[in-house]
């Protein structure tokens, strides 16, 4: 930088005089609470077979607490969908089963079986984009399809990704499914316009406003239930694609690999095959949420899917990954 | 929501605590939602991505790949080109613009901050409007080497139509100007100028170099002179809370549910007001009246209150009938509920707004079938003109008369953001193509008042007399037929010399003729009249009593009256009687009326000065079949004379 030093000149929390939300204010916190509560309610409202897509992540959580929250007490009144590669951690399945069942949510699961027959059920046989293809974006078509789902809420933030930041909260889609970041609705208030024609769906994201700091604090203010994945543990590893991989069923070291006990946590959860663990010590809620708080390095770069191509995340959602 | 500090009261390790102090004060933030507004290369994403930078909004990674990029762009200023932090999406990047609405955010020990970053040019004002509708704030960019422009002026309209209290004009580039205090007064001294013009609460101004840094966050060693706050430190002190509306309550049903056998649970979001147990409601557009039982926060839990924007659901102590789409607001307070009324519009569609068309319009949580059924005028957002214009087009503004199926609850979108603003949804493709803006004043202020034709005589005890003297008798004496003959046509269009030059002609053949003139009635009869709407209704009205007494009296009756309003000429034509009504169209190209215009009306129209003038402010609805078309933009007033007399003879007023 030119004349200017990069340090700020701002005062640090302990000294800032902070404006404390008065009478009748509500703190930020519960300002996205109850937005995210509104769409999810528009949703249920306006459309006619909505669904929830649960990917067993901390913002699928979150959005999960968020839908509970909004017809308590009664159930949520559409159905969850967990899009399955079959490459995720036994960690997240056990999670999923356990709180679906109890919460009383009817949950779908859908693969795309007929991929993973022709192409294989080992995850060798499997690279990272044909996965997000086939097992992700495709499957996540025919299920939509199979279903008749003619809106799908889904849990991704505007500022996890740069493409991300001009997504609308309701999201159109095509009769192929398809995003056009040119021929998208003007989103105006919080007035959203659900009207479809046969075919045409919608993507809803309630946490578009959300940061990821605003995720771990909202999920330590409500006691919200995480995998245990995102606690640092000691576990093995091995280092490949630049990435740490944990060992598991599917993760066996191979030649000239060397296992290594580390310990690391998970920032973002998916397939086993592309998600790297970081190295860490945060082995509680609290330790993690200090540890965002000091982060400098954003929550995708651990996953191999954003880094294939600049602009690859876009390329994507044109053909309907979510 | 629970309260952090209660989660973990046994918190003994330290880092429990240290994050408990941290939430603390996380929980303390409010949240601010700004619009920045620029032209193109007026430095909008250099500021960003300066106050993101400093304020560490920017990932590592996100900046390596900025400095990156940086060197491919050869960006001339600086190693690290700032404005690449606010870079979106792909084909945008290879074409080196942003053309549509962007989201960031970033925190402060103080604040939370959510932009909506919205491009300078292409699709401007629907991009503006858009984020500007949830905006708190707006900062419009100025290039202190430039100064005003259009464009700075069109920004600053927009904030003001859209509600926004507070906006700050960041002038930039103040390094190109060597930091002088004459350029900055001067760029504010000509803004502030312009936005008396509009209403706006709260104006700003600051001086800044977005590249190097100077007033963004850290205040200037360059700018001693500038005495005020540095842009960073007014968005964390603007005060926003007395910005909503505590008062008048109004909670949009959006679902309804059942909450067990007998209660059913009203789920909505509060868009104001406050609602406690034991208030008194009553539920729009039906008038059912209730009383609240209970507010359940989010979650299920009993609030002593809800206030905005909350997500509450209500319970009512009687079972009383709503659906979504219903409005519950407080028995004392309770808004009109109508199906015709006046909105700025702006159109957000590559198609023209067609008026007649069917239209859905979503306010708040319901949809309602309707059209639009006029354009009275389009905004000039440059200059704040008013023009006449059949329709508007893509990114254009103008007041419409909207007309909808069923009447809804209507307040003035200063008093609310929520109720008082629409969308409107095309019915064939669905999109979203226009925003709507319910007014202050009156909703009918320039339509025709109907109520001035149908009300009846005030008492009962008035009674009607004949005359003992027949028409025929009058006929006899007279030598024509009564009859009216009513010029309609735009100010300027020849309508009172056609009229005066007539009475002339049929004087001269012996024939007996008044004529009515629009001014002339206003300077004496009708000088209690005003030009809205209903004051010209009444104004036709009086005009037609008197042509149809002139015409029982035999004589032929000539009036004048520009009467825009297609129904004031159906009634005029009823209380005359149609055989006897002859409607002529004065017709000539609205700038040759301007043009012979020697009152200068036209212009004071387009300031403003003069209100709900035809052509120019509101609409003038030509006649449809009238029973002479004349042009008098080509012919003499020999000519047309020679028509209208034409006219009177065909249709057996004169003898033949
Ligand atoms: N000298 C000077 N140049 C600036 C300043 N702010 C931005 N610029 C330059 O103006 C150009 C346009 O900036 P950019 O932020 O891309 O403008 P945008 O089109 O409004 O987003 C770039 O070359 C910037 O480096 C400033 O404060 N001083």
């Amino acid at each position: 930088m030119n004349q200017s030093s990069p340090t700020t000149a701002t005062p640090t929390d302990a000294e800032a005089p902070a404006i404390r939300p008065g009478r009748y204010t509500l703190s930020h916190l519960a300002q996205l609470e109850a937005e995210s509560i509104h769409i999810i309610r528009e949703v249920v409202a306006e459309c006619e077979n909505p669904v929830m897509l649960y990917s067993v992540g901390k913002d699928s959580g979150v959005l999960l607490h968020l839908a509970r929250k909004a017809f308590a007490p009664a159930k949520i009144p559409f159905p969850l969908m967990h899009v399955d590669t079959t490459f995720k951690f036994p960690e997240m399945y056990e999670f999923r089963d356990r709180l679906a069942a109890e919460i009383g949510a009817e949950l779908i699961v859908h693969r795309n079986e007929k991929a993973l027959d022709e192409i294989g059920r080992d995850p060798e046989c499997w690279t990272c984009s044909v996965c997000a293809d086939q097992l992700k974006t495709q499957a996540l078509i025919q299920a939509l399809t199979q279903h008749q789902f003619d809106a799908a809420i889904c849990g991704a933030r505007r500022d996890e990704e740069r493409s991300r930041a001009k997504e609308r909260i309701f999201s159109f889609r095509n009769n192929r499914m398809q995003w056009d970041p040119r021929n998208q609705r003007p989103e105006l208030w919080n007035v959203y316009n659900t009207r479809l024609h046969k075919g045409e769906s919608l993507r809803v994201f309630p946490l578009s406003n959300w940061t990821e700091l605003d995720i771990w604090h909202y999920i330590y203010a409500e006691s919200i239930p995480v995998v245990s994945l995102y606690l640092a543990r000691p576990r093995p590893v091995v280092y490949r694609d630049g990435m740490m991989l944990m060992v598991s069923n599917i993760i066996q070291p191979r030649e000239g690999e060397r296992v290594e006990e580390v310990m690391c946590r998970y920032r973002t959860l998916g397939c086993q095959l592309c998600t790297g663990a970081a190295p860490s010590e945060a082995d509680t809620l609290e330790k993690v949420i200090l540890e965002t708080i000091q982060a400098t390095k954003s929550e995708r770069q651990n996953r191999a899917v954003d880094q294939d191509r600049d602009g690859s995340m876009e390329d994507k959602k044109r053909e309907g990954y979510f | 929501m629970k309260a952090t500090s209660n989660t973990t009261t046994t918190a003994t390790d330290a880092a429990t605590a240290e994050l408990q102090d941290f939430l603390a004060r996380q929980e303390r933030k409010d949240l601010l939602r700004f619009v920045t507004a620029g032209s193109v290369d007026d430095g909008k994403s250099t500021l960003i991505g300066r106050l993101l930078f400093e304020s560490q909004g920017i990932f590592e990674d996100q900046l390596a790949a900025i400095r990156k990029a940086s060197g491919r762009r050869g960006s001339a200023h600086a190693d690290l080109d700032l404005s690449l932090v606010t870079d979106g999406l792909k084909a945008e990047r290879e074409q080196g613009i942003t053309i549509d609405v962007a989201y960031r955010y970033f925190t402060t020990p103080r604040r939370k901050f959510i932009i909506a970053d919205t491009p300078g040019h292409e699709q401007y004002t629907r991009n503006m409007a858009t984020g500007a509708s949830m905006a708190n704030l707006m900062v419009i960019l100025i290039d202190a080497a430039n100064g005003v422009t259009t464009q700075s002026r069109r920004h600053a309209f927009i904030g003001a139509l859209l509600g926004i209290p507070h906006i700050v004009v960041v002038v930039n580039k103040m390094d190109l100007v060597d930091y002088d205090p004459d350029v900055f007064a001067r760029i504010r001294e000509e803004f502030a100028d312009f936005a008396a013009k509009l209403e706006i609460r709260d104006l700003t101004f600051i001086p800044v170099s977005s590249l190097y840094g100077d007033n963004v966050v850290r205040h200037s060693q360059k700018m001693p002179w500038y005495g005020g706050t540095t842009l960073l430190n007014h968005l964390e002190t603007v005060h926003i809370a007395s910005d909503r509306n505590l008062i008048d309550l109004r909670l949009p049903v959006q679902y309804v549910t059942r909450l067990d056998d007998k209660t059913r649970g009203l789920l909505g979001t509060i868009a104001s007001g406050v609602i406690r147990p034991g208030d008194e409601v009553t539920i729009l557009p039906g008038g059912h009246t209730g009383r609240v039982q209970r507010v359940l926060g989010p979650g299920g839990e009993e609030l002593a209150q809800g206030y905005p924007p909350q997500a509450v659901t209500v319970v009512l102590e009687q079972d009383v009938d709503v659906s979504r789409g219903n409005l519950l607001v407080r028995s004392n307070n309770v808004p009109p509920v109508e199906s015709r009324f006046d909105a700025m519009v702006v159109w957000m569609s590559e198609g023209l707004l067609e008026t007649g068309r069917p239209y859905y319009i979503k306010h708040a949580t319901q949809i309602v079938p309707g059209e639009v059924s006029a354009v009275r005028y389009r905004i000039d957002v440059n200059t704040l003109h008013r023009q006449a214009v059949p329709t508007l087009g893509l990114n254009e503004i103008g007041r419409c008369a909207i007309h909808l199926h069923r009447p809804i609850a209507l307040d003035p979108y200063t008093r609310n953001r929520q109720t008082g603003s629409f969308i409107l949804i095309d019915r064939v493709t669905h999109n979203t193509v226009g925003a709507g803006i319910l007014l202050d004043r009156k909703p009918s202020e320039a339509a025709p008042s109907p109520e001035r034709w149908t009300s009846q005589p005030k008492s009962e005890h008035v009674h009607r007399h004949t005359s003992r003297i027949t028409p025929e008798q009058r006929t006899e004496r007279l030598g024509h037929n009564p009859g009216t003959l009513w010029l309609t046509g735009l100010c300027g269009s020849g309508k009172s010399t056609l009229a005066y030059a007539l009475e002339e002609r049929l004087f001269q053949a012996g024939h007996a003729c008044a004529v009515l003139d629009g001014e002339n009635l206003r300077l004496g009869l009708n000088k209690d009249l005003d030009f809205s709407g209903e004051g010209r209704s009444e104004n036709i009205r009086r005009a037609a009593q008197v042509a149809q007494t002139l015409n029982e009296a035999g004589l032929i009756a000539i009036c004048a009256f520009i009467a825009p309003h297609r129904l004031d000429r159906e009634h005029a034509r009823d209380i005359v009687g149609p055989d006897r009504f002859f409607e002529v169209h004065t017709d000539a190209p609205i700038d040759l009326c301007r043009q012979r215009d020697p009152h200068g009306l036209y212009e004071l129209a387009e300031s403003g000065e003069v209100q709900f003038f035809p052509g120019v402010t509101a609409p003038y609805e030509r006649p449809e079949a009238p029973a002479l078309h004349l042009d008098t933009e080509g012919a003499t007033v020999e000519q047309c004379v020679d028509r209208l007399v034409e006219l009177l003879r065909q249709k057996g007023i004169l003898p033949a």
